[in-house]
């Protein structure tokens, strides 16, 4: 009975994943969410190819008057209208949506591995070691995040992949700790304690026992930290070390026409803020129909 | 029923109007509008005060309120010229370094204690106090008042700051040096007089509501930090037959477009206008839309030293930077509050300065953009190079620093890249020059033009150019041993111009949104120097 | 028990104090100082400035002072920005201001989250369940510096219903919009991870025995699946609960509340030393304890779980 967890029952000879992959093309939602993902990042990749202007580039006529000058037209080559300088929104929201997308999906990756490993470790072996890794999240949960990033930026070039480094300090603490609770009571299960008896190593017996019975709870929480690693780029960026003009991310922009949105020129909320809501829509459907597709309890 | 409404609305309607002229507070006694009356006035302020010990504050927020809590010597007009305060005049001997301000004798602390010489010489005493540490110190040892600066250094007592209380009502400053303008320097919070007994018996918390004694139009009755703080009539007040305004009212808040919305739903009497939101407003709601000139510039400094960028330590580089630089453009459409396009540092609304003929003020926009061209090609720049252009995090700055990154790189093929920093950060690297390119603003501490001259002496401490000119150095020296100096300051602007160690871009403007009913606000005094009691809410 | 919770308490005294040295550590190493300013202090001043709130002095003696200070006086020390107060006002005005918020948006966040999460697992996909997931999405995908301004510009200027910020002592009416702004997004996350830890709960094995047995489903979900279910929860709660109450920087900024989130961030962008350390102290103090709440929580969820 215990064993049934993660032994093939429907079908010999196929594999978790194997059995994984055909529970997911069957969830329609999924199936749908992935498709339109595939669709917008195919389009922040072609799609700049189209633009009339590149992201920097100012319309001089337009700038100060976006409000009656820059709405999204066809006419003049602004497809999603012009920020308050007059650039191009179009081209800026191609531009903001993939490094956003990459520091989502990379962000919450990072903290994903490190959290499950940190947590699933600490649980597992308990004890005097357990106390002293979870102390030492307790530390980096208080230690104020923002003299860390300042202190980054000072001590190396700003760069991309600072910003993940600054991301991934922060976001993987409370992963471990969710990893780390549930590991506690796994480790209490019939089925581990029957492996541990059989003198299978801790090695395995986290990898094969105790990591497929946490992903339903790590995939639900990692797309949870996608949005927010998101957003938090932008308080990065605002610290200096994040993204720089004329560069820009959704959280940028969203936050730039958040401050206008009252003025008249609400597309330049709208026009970013519909391109991060799509995309993590995407995300949740995704994750929600992984965690279905892995779940091994659930056939 | 619906009749019996109808009449009923129309009764109250009745009543109201019958009772209306009862309940109102009179008229202005100058300019006779009605007074409303609620007398009330709300602003937004930014940030929270920093202090509310004339001593101690620092920030102008702080000041503001400490204008209307305390008074000093002198006040400042709307004009910003010089009245009585406390002081009912003062005397001058004839090497202009012995001041004696004679004090009027009905003025008051809000406990009902008189305000005599001897608190002036306490709190005098406090501003150069080691152990207080004043931020503002550096002021008093400005003012040239005897022994400041040893007694900040530690070397001598305090007691022997050279002020001194000849009875009650006459108190005497000897200076180390003639200072004509010193009188108008006492208009400085700094300067202020604070209760001793009420320092002594609460020390620090002396300044909390409840302890806080003062002798200004108000007096201090709530403050909740980062909330709001709110300041009532001192009916002790020597002059408070003349103040209108029963209580003021400060609110914090951060989101300047939050600020605007509350200002909409009537929740405040002036908020700032958002950066780039002049035009749209002074459509909307042309009444409530003020702006004026104000003492401050905000332009680029250039790193002068072999840290900086190799191709701007050519002035002709430099030059060209700044001729491309479309002020009018930025003025107009990015900035967009009425700011005054700047060709020289010092703003042209400073008392005294005469607005020198630089060049660039003639040409159009387009014969600077050929002479800047000419000028990078002589340079052997023809092609351009690459710069980076620092600027602290903040929505308009970098609204400023693409525009000037844009046109930099399509009129003259300048490759910018722009960097924003927090703002510690961000002063470490522009103060330890490391940096090509940084923003930076500037506003005058008094109403004169060394205010701002100063910062291009190569002893400034503030002089983050690190520009050095020993003809610009002597000059300025000169400067502070004559009665009329602009003739100098004229000089030294032209030689900026040529030399190029700042890139002036624009001198600022107070652009408000404020409610009609409010009057009387100060707009020619350019440091806005405002004090609530001159303030009055008139009736709808 | 008592001894488990005696050993976290002994184990806490060397974690707060590797939290003190490595944010006075970093504070130090930080570019600028609390004293820098676009008018750089002549040097005498600051020096005078410097002496007067001991930073003259070498690092382990300042660090040594601070704690002493803190251990026989319970003393923080002054605030270097606002020079009226010291720390211990700045606390004891934030503190309670953010704590009244946060428990109201801890309550509302966590009541209608579990709700909502329960409600979509039990009827997995119907008509409620989308509900509940379309309603989390929005509430998570809407940041919150788009939250703040539009329930300003809708519950203030447009409909005149509530004050647009400020405190006042916690009156209902300032409370309304900070406890909305600041519950929605954890609402939403609590409900997604509720849902999808129940729907693994209700397909395990002890469950599908319970109901194999003929149990009805109410009595299955509140007797065998609740608690088993709420464990990711609870991990999740536990540090959502301290940033809730030592603060949300948003709410402040936005609604002008006067918290302690507020004070917290301004005092790292400020560099206002004592501050912050007052603030982190106070944070990983909470951290630590609620923290040791949640793995008694562990313990009476999954009474297996043994430490």
């Amino acid at each position: 009975m215990a064993f049934a967890a993660n032994a093939p029952s429907v079908a010999k000879g196929r594999s978790l994943w194997g059995d994984a992959r055909i529970r997911y093309l069957r969830n329609r939602a999924a199936v749908l969410a992935s498709c339109v993902l595939v669709l917008l990042i195919a389009f922040v990749l072609i799609g700049p190819v189209f633009a009339q202007y590149s992201i920097e580039e100012i319309d001089w006529g337009i700038m100060g008057q976006a409000a009656e000058l820059g709405k999204p037209t066809l006419a003049n080559g602004h497809f999603f209208g012009a920020d308050d300088l007059g650039r191009d929104l179009y081209a800026r929201t191609l531009q903001g949506t993939t490094t956003s997308l990459m520091v989502g999906l990379i962000g919450a990756s990072v903290a994903l591995v490190v959290g499950t490993a940190y947590g699933a470790i600490a649980g597992y072996v308990g004890g005097r070691t357990d106390n002293i890794m979870m102390r030492i999240v307790d530390i980096l949960m208080a230690i104020p995040s923002t003299l860390v990033i300042i202190l980054l930026m000072v001590i190396f070039e700003r760069s991309l992949i600072m910003i993940f480094i600054g991301l991934g300090l922060t976001g993987w603490l409370t992963m471990s700790r969710v990893v780390r609770g549930q590991t506690l009571s796994l480790m209490q299960r019939e089925f581990v304690e029957a492996a541990r008896a059989s003198g299978v190593s801790d090695v395995m017996i986290i990898w094969r026992h105790i990591l497929p019975n946490l992903l339903g709870v790590v995939i639900v929480y990692a797309s949870i930290l996608v949005p927010e690693m998101i957003l938090a780029e932008s308080f990065i960026s605002f610290l200096g070390l994040g993204v720089q003009e004329p560069n820009t991310s959704l959280g940028a922009l969203i936050a730039e026409g958040a401050g206008t949105m009252a003025y008249g020129t609400l597309w330049q909320l709208m026009i970013p803020l519909s391109f991060f809501m799509l995309t993590i829509l995407c995300m949740f459907f995704i994750g929600d129909g992984l965690r279905d597709a892995l779940d091994p309890k659930d056939r | 029923m619906k009749i019996q409404r109808k009449s009923l609305t129309a009764w109250l309607v009745a009543t109201t109007m019958l009772a209306t002229p009862g309940f109102a507070a009179g008229t202005h006694p100058v300019t006779g509008d009605a007074l409303a009356d609620d007398q009330t006035f709300t602003y937004r302020i930014l940030d929270e005060h920093s202090s509310v010990d004339p001593q101690v504050v620092e920030d102008v927020t702080g000041s503001e309120l400490v204008r209307d809590l305390f008074e000093g010597l002198m006040n400042q007009d709307a004009e910003g010229n010089l009245v009585p305060g406390v002081a009912t005049g003062f005397a001058a001997n004839d090497a202009k370094d012995v001041y004696t301000f004679t004090l009027r004798d009905n003025a008051r602390w809000s406990d009902g204690s008189a305000v005599t010489a001897h608190d002036f010489v306490y709190a005098w005493q406090r501003a150069v106090d080691p152990e207080l540490a004043s931020p503002y110190s550096w002021f008093m040892e400005l003012m040239s008042i005897e022994n400041a600066s040893a007694i900040l250094a530690g070397e001598m007592d305090v007691s022997t700051l050279g002020v001194a209380a000849l009875d009650d009502h006459t108190f005497e400053v000897t200076l180390t040096t003639a200072l004509p303008y010193f009188p108008q320097m006492t208009t400085h919070a700094t300067t202020f007089p604070v209760p001793r007994g009420v320092i002594e018996a609460h020390g620090r918390d002396w300044t909390k509501p409840g302890n806080i004694v003062s002798n200004g139009a108000y007096v201090l009755t709530e403050h909740l930090p980062n909330e709001r703080s709110v300041r009532e009539r001192n009916a002790l007040y020597w002059n408070d037959g003349d103040t209108i305004l029963e209580k003021v009212v400060a609110l914090v808040i951060n989101d300047e477009n939050v600020a605007l919305t509350r200002y909409m739903a009537g929740e405040l009497d002036r908020t700032e206008i958002p950066s780039g939101q002049y035009p749209r407003l002074s459509q909307s709601n042309p009444d409530e839309t003020t702006v004026f000139p104000r003492l401050c510039s905000y332009y680029y400094n250039i790193n002068m030293t072999e840290t900086g960028n190799p191709a701007l330590q050519d002035a002709r580089v430099r030059q060209a930077l700044s001729l491309t630089l479309d002020r009018d453009l930025i003025t107009e459409r990015v900035t967009a509050s009425g700011q005054f396009p700047a060709y020289t540092f010092t703003p042209e609304a400073t008392a005294g300065f005469n607005v020198p003929n630089v060049d660039a003020m003639n040409m159009t926009q387009a014969e600077r953009d050929a002479k800047a061209k000419e000028l990078m090609t002589e340079a052997g720049y023809a092609d351009g190079f690459d710069v980076e252009l620092i600027y602290n995090t903040s929505e308009g700055h970098k609204r400023i620093a693409i525009a000037a990154g844009q046109m930099w790189k399509q009129k003259l093929g300048v490759n910018v890249t722009l960097a924003n920093q927090e703002w510690k950060t961000f002063l470490e690297t522009r103060g330890n020059q490391d940096y090509q390119i940084a923003r930076a603003g500037w506003c005058g501490d008094y109403n004169e033009a060394s205010t701002f001259l100063d910062l291009v002496n190569s002893a400034s401490n503030y002089n983050d150019s690190a520009y050095s000119n020993p003809a610009v150095d002597e000059m300025l020296a000169n400067a502070k041993l004559m009665d009329d100096a602009s003739a100098i300051y004229t000089e030294v602007e032209q030689i900026i111009a040529q030399d190029v160690p700042i890139i002036p871009i624009y001198h600022y403007t107070g652009a408000y949104m404020m409610d009609t009913d409010l009057a009387n606000w100060p707009i020619g005094n350019v440091e806005q120097n405002w004090y609530s009691r001159n303030l009055y809410k008139r009736a709808d | 028990m008592f001894r488990f919770i005696l050993n976290r308490l002994i184990y806490a005294v060397p974690t707060m104090l590797v939290m003190i040295v490595a944010c006075f550590v970093l504070m130090h190493v930080a570019p600028g100082g609390p004293f820098t300013s676009e008018r750089p202090l002549p040097p005498q001043v600051l020096a005078n400035i410097e002496a007067r709130y001991g930073l003259d002095q070498p690092y382990w003696k300042q660090l040594w002072d601070y704690i002493a200070n803190i251990v026989l006086r319970f003393d923080f020390g002054p605030s270097f920005q606002y020079k009226d107060r010291d720390v211990n006002d700045v606390i004891a005005q934030g503190f309670p201001i953010t704590l009244t918020y946060g428990v109201l948006s801890f309550i509302a966040a966590t009541t209608i989250g579990i709700s909502l999460g329960l409600l979509a697992a039990l009827r997995q996909n119907t008509l409620a369940d989308y509900l509940a997931v379309g309603f989390s999405f929005v509430a998570q995908v809407l940041p919150n510096f788009v939250m703040g301004p539009i329930l300003i510009l809708i519950f203030t200027l447009h409909l005149g219903w509530l004050p647009g910020g400020g405190w006042y002592g916690g009156q209902w009416q300032y409370l309304i919009m900070p406890v909305i702004a600041l519950s929605t997004s954890y609402m939403a996350s609590i409900a997604r991870i509720t849902r999808s830890s129940m729907l693994e709960v209700l397909n395990s094995n002890f469950i599908r025995t319970a109901k194999a047995k003929g149990l009805p489903t109410h009595r299955i979900v509140v007797q065998h699946a609740l608690k088993p279910a709420m464990l990711p929860v609870v991990s999740y709660l536990s540090p959502v609960f301290v940033y809730v109450i030592t603060g949300s920087v948003f709410v402040d900024i936005y609604f002008s509340t006067g918290g302690l989130g507020q004070a917290y961030v301004n005092s790292a962008l400020n560099r206002d030393y004592s501050v912050l350390l007052g603030t982190t102290i106070l944070y990983g103090g909470l951290t630590i304890f609620f923290n040791l709440v949640t793995d008694l929580l562990y313990a009476w969820l999954d009474p297996k779980i043994r430490y």
